[in-house]
């Protein structure tokens, strides 16, 4: 089969380039992506990708396979490979570092902006804060988010305006601190994004829900977000 | 928290109210005009005349040609700080935004009451 590969290194490279690489898979299996990947680096060691647990958990490997992003370790190549062609790219709208290897520190900011992390001024009790079961089962489609960044890099609102634009990502995190019977700075957290930007950007094509490899729906979160601003300003 | 000084209330929240109520205000009118227009095929300038002399159709189609202004706003504003990123032209897109919205709604309050 054919592989068209995003190469860019900017030490060496005046201006990126796809490198067509024809590569026989062993046995004609049904491989990840990611095992592709490991062949060609084999034929090519400079090329530069991330990788980890190989597995779906970590959020390393994301990118963008014939257009559509995703995690290159669960994707099999049966679900993207079309006429015997296969392109891979980086994950669009951030920039890239080298090859398939993109810069995510704005991705973490926005996950930053939102306070990924319990605020609670009541006095902390002598063992842990309990939850009901259904208190618990408000966090289920939240929690699961790994930060591959694949939902965020999908959404054309975070390519214009990656620095105000809070982006799918960082606004399901947003909603699963604002869903937990725990945290008691829902107020604050809602005042810091009633703005005509943070998530009103959003125009629910839903192009997150469409390529989450976790099969999570942050148009849904960002709906129950705009639901609690308008129950709290009406 | 943004902050945005030329988007239409300030706040995202009721930018986002405002673009919906506005869309309810046009679709009403539309589907008013339409169904007058549809249902008086042999209408003459009397009668035209005689619609927009009623107070109601003025107060509807004042409160429709508002509803545009501010829904445009809010739309052409979110369309300059997505695709227009020189601060110095999207500045001059809003401006001229801004300047027909004031150009239509004087101009139709004078037709309005001008007949």
């Amino acid at each position: 089969m054919l592989v068209s590969v995003y190469r860019y290194n900017p030490e060496v490279d005046d201006a990126p380039y796809m490198q067509d690489i024809h590569i026989d898979i062993p046995g004609g299996k049904d491989i990840m992506v990611l095992d592709l990947l490991q062949l060609l680096k084999e034929k090519d060691a400079t090329l530069a990708y991330r990788r980890s647990c190989r597995e779906g958990v970590c959020g390393s490997d994301g990118m963008n396979m014939n257009g559509k992003n995703g995690l290159a370790c669960i994707t099999p190549l049966s679900a993207v490979v079309e006429a015997d062609k296969l392109v891979l790219r980086p994950l669009p709208g951030l920039p890239v570092i080298r090859d398939l290897v993109v810069d995510m520190a704005q991705f973490y900011k926005q996950y930053e902006k939102i306070k990924p992390f319990l605020i609670n001024d009541t006095p902390a009790p002598a063992i842990e804060r309990l939850q009901s079961p259904e208190e618990r089962a408000e966090l289920d489609g939240l929690y699961e988010c790994i930060l591959c960044a694949c939902c965020s890099t999908a959404c054309p609102s975070f390519w214009w305006n990656p620095d105000k634009f809070v982006g799918p990502s960082g606004l399901l995190q947003a909603y699963r601190f604002l869903a937990d019977s725990r945290d008691t700075a829902t107020r604050e957290r809602l005042a810091d994004l009633d703005d005509p930007f943070s998530v009103f950007r959003c125009h629910g094509i839903m192009n997150c829900v469409s390529v989450c490899p976790k099969g999570l729906n942050p148009t849904k979160a960002i709906g129950k977000i705009r639901t609690m601003l308008i129950q709290q300003a009406t | 928290m943004v902050t945005s000084i030329t988007s239409f209330g300030r706040s995202g929240l009721y930018d986002w109210m405002m673009q919906r109520v506005t869309a309810v205000i046009l679709l009403a009118y539309t589907v008013f005009m339409i169904g007058y227009l549809l249902f008086n095929p042999d209408m003459d300038y009397n009668q035209w005349r005689g619609l927009f002399d009623a107070t109601g159709m003025r107060i509807f189609t004042l409160l429709a040609l508002l509803s545009m202004v501010a829904h445009a706003w809010i739309g052409m504003w979110s369309v300059s700080t997505d695709y227009i990123k020189p601060t110095g032209a999207r500045f001059v897109f809003q401006s001229v935004c801004g300047l027909l919205a004031f150009i239509y709604v004087v101009w139709g309050i004078q037709i309005l009451w001008g007949i």
